[in-house]
Formats: structure tokens, C-alpha cells, sequence
């Protein structure tokens, strides 16, 4: 299996490397790097070729790094139900970059571009209807992103003067607690309540 | 020690009473009631419940009035409509985009109208508490009646958290709520 996938990139690499920036086989799993101008090209050589075969989109989805150069990683999953083999591709793009669209060679693309522009706001050239599709009417933030805040910006409540449900600043009734999973009785870096008058007496 | 018996001291004798409620009217043609008595008997017995299944508590929802706790035999039997329905079950997460659909769905309601927060989620966030989209709490957008404790709770919990509406509608007054 794992011979047949580093076979398969290989061809691939080698038949379009203009388009494939690296490839590589870990857990049995192939994965194909690529560009942003590359992309269209290569998943229609993907879906074309009789040797590939990957007809089905699996999933599209992104991936934040931060602390890189360009932040987001976004990663396509397709399935090639002919040949029984899966394929991975990645392609690194920055915050103001705009990847296009396989809207047209895959239509199920159309709600994944949706959802990872709503999460990350990524953007994509060519898609049909580019808007939020989970998040609520009128979200701000991509929620998915490092830098957004677990609990949001905003909170709802019913107003019974204006009779109408309102949007609110987040004030929470109790406060974000972080888990450092360390057990106080061993390996603890602070002094445990009562501990520090353990010299004193 | 010994024996106790305190806890099986048997009650009236509830089959003697409808015979006798039964012959008398059988026997006079009416019965004789407070309009309060019969409002009341009227209300818990027909508990109408709006489906609002948002989440895994739902199956639990569905699962109370299916033939193992048949919530029927109380006459609390679901209604798709708002507008024919009673008692709204708020099953399951409330998220921010559905805040405002929920609060539509309870003014749709006729008076009297009692609201049944469902499982941790509904209650208070439950599990997702501290999340961007989710609405902690119910009782922020619609004013709950009975809290149902659980994540899910079960059918039994349900059973029993309708069971306390009842009473409390017995309880309070009918005319003016």
C-alpha cells in the first residue's frame, strides 16, 4: 500500500511539477504540496488523470500557524473511489492572499470554501456565493483563528424594553479558568494555598 | 428494632372514590366543582408541548413519549405548532443565531405558557460555557419554569421535571398567572 502511494506521488510530482512543490508519504498517507497558482490546474490533473482518478472531494479545511511567515496551511482531502487510494493536498497561503476556486470541478467544494472562509477568512477567487455560513448574521472575527478569543466578543440577551433580542460585550459571571493538567503534589511550579507559611514557624 | 410500617400506610382507597364520584354522577346527572378546581384539572391534564429539539436531548425528548414513559397517559402529547401548544421543552444548545427564532417561536405562544429548560446546555452553557456562539443559558432570552438537571437528562428526568410543572401549575393561581 505504502509502496503504490510514494509510486503515485512520484508520478504525480514528476508529470506536473510545475504545479506540485514536494510531496511525501507519512502514516501510510500521501500528501501533495502545492501553490496557489498551481492548485486549479493540478486538482483538475488529479481528477483527470485515469491513473488518479480522485473524483470525490472529501473535505476542504485550514490549518493556523501564527508564528509562521504565511499563517494559514489550507488542506484538501480527496478520495479516488476508482483507484481506492486517497490523496492529501496542502498549500500555505498568507492573510491576504486569495486562493481560487474548484468550485467548478468539484461543485461540493462550494459549502467547504464557505465554511473555511467563515472560520479563517480566507478568501477565495471564483466562488459563486462567498459569505458566512455556520456563524451568526452579522459575525465579526473568524473564530478558528489563534488570536480569537474562546468566548467571542459578543453575547446575546432578550431585552424586554426594546422587545427584541439584543447583542451584548461578553461579561462573564465566572471567569476563564486555564488547566495547566499538573498535579499539585508533584511537579508544581507555584506554592499550593497554606504552603507559604510552611518557614515561618 | 422491628418492623416499621411507616411507609406502607395505604392512602384512599382511589378506586373506591371514582366508583363513588362515578354512581353519583351516574345517579344526579352533575357534579359540583370550583371553576379554579376545574381550570386547573383542565391545564394539567392537556399539557401541550412544542417540540423545540436543538440537540442530543431531543432523542431523550422524543424518547419520554414513546411507549416505555408515554407521557400521553398525562395528557402531555407534542404539537408542532406554537400556537396550539402550552409548554415549550427547550432541548438541547441555544446558539446565538437561534436566540432570536427561540424567542419568536415562545411569542407565538397563547397564554398560558410555561417554558421547561432542558439539560445542562439550555440551563447554563453546560458544556459550552465559555464558547463564542452559544447562549448561556436559556432563561437569558425566554423565562424558564423547571430546570431539567443532566447532560442528557434522561427521559425519566424529563418525566419528572413535567410532572413538577403540573404541580406547580396546580399550585399557583389560574385566572391571573
Amino acid at each position: 500500500m505504502s509502496d503504490a502511494l510514494i509510486e503515485l506521488g512520484e508520478m504525480i510530482a514528476s508529470n506536473r511539477s510545475d504545479e506540485v512543490d514536494g510531496h511525501g508519504v507519512a502514516n501510510g498517507e500521501l500528501t501533495v504540496f502545492t501553490t496557489g497558482s498551481g492548485l486549479h490546474a493540478l486538482v483538475q490533473y488529479l481528477q483527470e488523470n485515469p491513473a488518479c482518478a480522485f473524483t470525490t472531494l472529501i473535505d476542504i479545511t485550514a490549518v493556523d500557524f501564527p508564528q509562521r511567515e504565511t499563517r494559514f496551511e489550507v488542506v484538501y482531502h480527496f478520495l479516488s473511489m476508482r483507484q481506492n487510494h486517497r490523496v492529501r493536498v496542502k498549500l500555505s497561503c498568507g492573510e491576504d492572499d486569495v486562493i481560487p476556486s474548484i468550485n467548478d470541478i468539484h461543485p461540493s467544494a462550494n459549502w467547504f470554501e464557505r465554511e473555511v472562509f467563515d472560520m479563517y477568512g480566507i478568501l477565495f477567487s471564483g466562488h459563486p456565493d462567498l459569505r458566512r455560513i455556520l456563524t451568526d448574521y452579522g459575525f465579526r472575527g473568524y473564530p478558528l483563528r489563534k488570536d480569537f478569543p474562546t468566548t467571542g466578543y459578543t453575547e446575546v440577551r432578550y431585552d424586554e424594553t426594546a422587545k427584541r433580542v439584543v447583542y451584548e460585550p461578553v461579561s462573564l459571571v465566572q471567569e476563564y479558568r486555564t488547566f495547566d493538567f499538573m498535579s499539585p503534589w508533584e511537579g508544581a511550579d507555584y506554592i499550593l494555598p497554606g504552603d507559604e507559611k510552611q518557614g515561618t514557624s | 428494632m422491628g418492623v416499621t410500617t411507616a411507609g406502607a400506610i395505604a392512602g384512599a382507597d382511589k378506586d373506591v372514590l371514582a366508583r363513588n364520584l362515578s354512581d353519583e354522577l351516574a345517579d344526579k346527572g352533575f357534579l359540583l366543582t370550583s371553576t379554579d378546581d376545574l381550570i386547573n384539572w383542565a391545564r394539567t391534564g392537556s399539557l401541550m408541548w412544542m417540540t423545540f429539539g436543538l440537540a442530543c436531548c431531543a432523542v431523550e425528548m422524543m424518547q419520554a413519549s414513546m411507549p416505555r414513559y408515554d407521557i400521553e397517559r398525562f395528557g402531555i402529547a407534542p404539537r408542532a405548532s406554537p400556537r396550539q401548544s402550552d409548554v415549550m421543552i427547550v432541548a438541547g444548545t441555544l446558539t446565538n443565531k437561534m436566540a432570536p427564532a427561540l424567542r419568536k417561536v415562545y411569542d407565538q405562544m397563547p397564554e398560558p405558557r410555561y417554558v421547561i429548560s432542558m439539560g445542562s446546555c439550555a440551563n447554563g452553557g453546560g458544556y459550552y460555557h465559555y464558547s463564542y456562539s452559544v447562549v448561556r443559558g436559556c432563561d437569558r432570552v425566554v423565562p424558564v419554569d423547571i430546570y431539567v438537571p443532566g447532560c442528557p437528562p434522561t427521559a425519566e428526568a424529563l418525566v419528572y421535571g413535567l410532572l413538577q410543572l403540573q404541580r406547580k401549575i396546580r399550585r399557583t393561581g389560574t385566572i391571573v398567572r
